[in-house]
């Protein structure tokens, strides 16, 4: 789960790492209040969304009066913005976050992923902050230091001065630098982060170091324990159908072509779209049914499946090991009798209780199609969609 | 012969009496596993598909001398039940459960490394050797004894290569889901190492999808060390940048662990790979002219 930076900030700030004072504004009546009482002559305002790119994008900007604040609130409260990162249609900002502007002296980078291969939580810091990172790593990772915590001693300064050796800090910024560090370690252990990023960590005019920007991706699967980290979930960033589903415990991804695809298995599902395109059809989503499922979550994954207009077919594929084929087959049925289906769909059962679940098919007298093998599934969706786009 | 579990292999359940518990645990019985025993914290004591419940996995491990466990909990207490079967004595935990923290994992991982237990899964079917002994959630009807090993991230793509290896003939020596979690209990590489030592392997289908480097870490060890044929199907050449694909660890982030790039790496090492999911068994052909 993505926070937003205000959001990021106010964990920033709870676990004492240096943020500036902000407001996260949502209309622009706020603006010159906000400015006052922030204080500055400069301030920086910046869209809030789930994307990076903003800069790029114009969704960042210094303003040099409050007016320019308050313009460009204007300009983008309630408006989408598109980055390199959103899809065409960009994403909704609900809230632009103020600042008053810093006046920076260096620009580091410092973060922390789980890293996959070591199997650790890894920090890397770089010298070269405000830039993408991704891109250093390739042009110059001689200019990025990592340093990998041991689970069992939890961070601990020396990684911290290691690092901030490394960047060449002085006395007085590597004593702050560890204890953004051992804060910054804290904070993800203690709220199950997958990934937390300060790009850029300025060293201002003044010697001070500051988290000029903040980006925090939550462990989805921690959300039971973290229920105030969930309360900040903001679904408008997310697609509405995919909000939906994930109500209903089921994983649905939108994609742009017109075959609707319901699988259970994540695996399974991407072998389904992908079999689709060798055909040369195209995938309208992806679609977990999940393991252990209900016919309520069935039916309901059927009716998010039909809320895409340009869906002309929907390919069902089901391989029966945790989730029973018959189960499937009572939630087809039920989801097509409740709603006014005007679509072929195509039906594959394998597995646990796949000869209950075809018969129950066969004899409920509807019109579905059903298919022994993948391919043949697929090959049957993508003639009925109009044809191979190829 | 088989890798991991065969009809040796001393089986309890934890978590026997939830409703997927007993249903799986009830199909394990049915094709024959030495299924002992369930743990259950509170149910010490009663009679569950006719198997005692224990409230420890050490008392567990007292009365039956099993050496593995096939666990059901919740995912928020996936730590404490894969922990407490470590520290039991038990060597070989399958996890099933999906959902588990990223931070418990790391940890679960970590101490099962260190006591010497095999931990696979979590967010896996768990494992099959077929006529012998089934621990997980598979379908048991489509595997047959046979001398393809199997190893997936995901669990109904699994079933689909079992499915194909049994219709042509082949079977499988052993069927091991490793999960698709960022940070599974066991890798490719240890399977793989497994699958090169076992004669009843005679071949190996890999199924790997989008995220991580996994699939490039296994080309790498392939290359080197493993001298049997090995055919790889990755999903998730359709999959958007950026998007979790259903999986915790099936993302592509920052333009790495792409199916396109997965597919490069084991090229290359003489692996041969098929493009289409229904295209297994006739790769395994190829691979091996049989």
């Amino acid at each position: 789960m993505l926070l937003h930076e205000y959001q990021s900030k106010q964990l920033f700030k709870e676990y004492g790492l240096p943020v500036l004072n902000g407001r996260a504004i949502e209309s622009p009546l706020e603006v010159a209040e906000a400015c006052r009482a922030l204080g500055g002559s400069r301030w920086v305002v910046k869209a809030q969304v789930h994307a990076g790119g903003r800069g790029k994008a114009g969704g960042v900007i210094i303003a040099q009066s409050p007016q320019e604040a308050e313009q460009f609130a204007e300009r983008w409260l309630g408006k989408r913005l598109v980055t390199h990162q959103t899809g065409a249609e960009g994403q909704p900002v609900n809230r632009i976050l103020l600042e008053p502007a810093a006046t920076i002296d260096r620009e580091l980078y410092l973060g922390a992923v789980v890293d996959r291969s070591s199997q650790r939580v890894v920090f890397m810091a770089s010298s070269e902050g405000g830039m993408d990172i991704e891109e250093v790593a390739r042009t110059h990772p001689e200019r990025i230091f990592s340093t990998t915590i041991d689970p069992l001693t939890d961070a601990q300064p020396w990684q911290a001065r290691t690092l901030g050796y490394q960047l060449g800090l002085n006395n007085s910024q590597l004593k702050q630098f560890c204890r953004i560090f051992t804060a910054l370690a804290r904070l993800f252990a203690e709220r199950d982060l997958s990934l937390v990023e300060i790009n850029p960590l300025v060293i201002c005019n003044d010697g001070e170091l500051c988290c000029l920007d903040a980006k925090i991706n939550v462990d989805s699967n921690a959300l039971f324990r973290q229920p105030d980290i969930e309360a900040m979930n903001d679904t408008t960033q997310d697609d509405p159908r995919e909000v939906r589903a994930a109500e209903w415990s089921l994983n649905y991804v939108a994609l742009e072509g017109n075959i609707g695809c319901m699988v259970n298995g994540a695996g399974l599902a991407m072998g389904v779209m992908d079999t689709i395109k060798l055909n040369g059809g195209r995938p309208a989503n992806f679609l977990d049914v999940g393991g252990g499922t209900t016919r309520e979550r069935v039916a309901e994954a059927f009716k998010i499946i039909l809320s895409d207009q340009s869906v002309k077919v929907v390919l069902v594929n089901i391989f029966g090991g945790i989730v029973r084929c018959d189960l499937i087959a009572e939630g087809i049925i039920g989801a097509i009798k409740e709603i006014d289906l005007k679509v072929p769909v195509i039906v594959r059962l394998e597995g646990t209780h796949a000869a209950e679940g075809k018969r129950l098919l066969d004899q409920s007298g509807m019109d579905i199609i059903a298919s022994e093998g993948l391919e043949d599934a697929a090959q049957r969706a993508v003639a009925l969609a109009g044809g191979s786009s190829e | 012969m088989s890798i991991l579990i065969d009809r040796s292999t001393r089986v309890i359940c934890q978590g026997i009496t939830g409703s997927q518990g007993s249903f799986h645990s009830r199909q394990a019985l049915d094709y024959g596993t030495q299924l002992l025993a369930g743990v259950t914290p509170g149910k010490g004591g009663e009679l569950h598909l006719g198997l005692p419940v224990f409230n420890t996995v050490a008392e567990a491990v007292a009365h039956t001398q099993a050496d593995a466990t096939l666990i059901f909990v919740p995912a928020p207490l996936c730590k404490d039940s894969i922990l407490e079967a470590a520290n039991a004595g038990i060597k070989l935990i399958v996890c099933i459960t999906e959902g588990i923290p990223t931070l418990d994992m790391l940890v679960c991982k970590i101490r099962c490394d260190e006591l010497g237990v095999r931990l696979i899964g979590p967010n896996c079917p768990g494992i099959i050797t077929p006529g012998e002994c089934k621990m997980g959630i598979m379908p048991a009807n489509i595997h047959k004894p046979g001398k393809v090993g199997i190893v997936s991230r995901s669990g109904t793509l699994t079933y689909e290569a079992v499915k194909q290896t049994t219709d042509d003939g082949f079977g499988q020596s052993t069927c091991v889901g490793i999960g698709g979690d960022p940070i599974p209990g066991t890798s490719f590489i240890d399977i793989l190492t497994l699958f090169e030592q076992d004669p009843a392997t005679e071949a190996i289908v890999m199924i790997g999808e989008i995220g991580g480097t996994a699939e490039e870490e296994a080309a790498e060890f392939i290359r080197h060390h493993v001298s049997k044929p090995v055919v790889s199907y990755i999903a998730g050449v359709t999959a958007p940048k950026g998007k979790r694909m259903g999986h915790a660890g099936a993302i592509i982030s920052g333009g790495k662990g792409t199916a396109e790039g997965k597919y490069a790496a084991l090229e290359p090492a003489g692996v041969v790979t098929v493009r289409s999911l229904a295209g297994i068994g006739a790769g395994l052909k190829r691979a091996t002219g049989w």
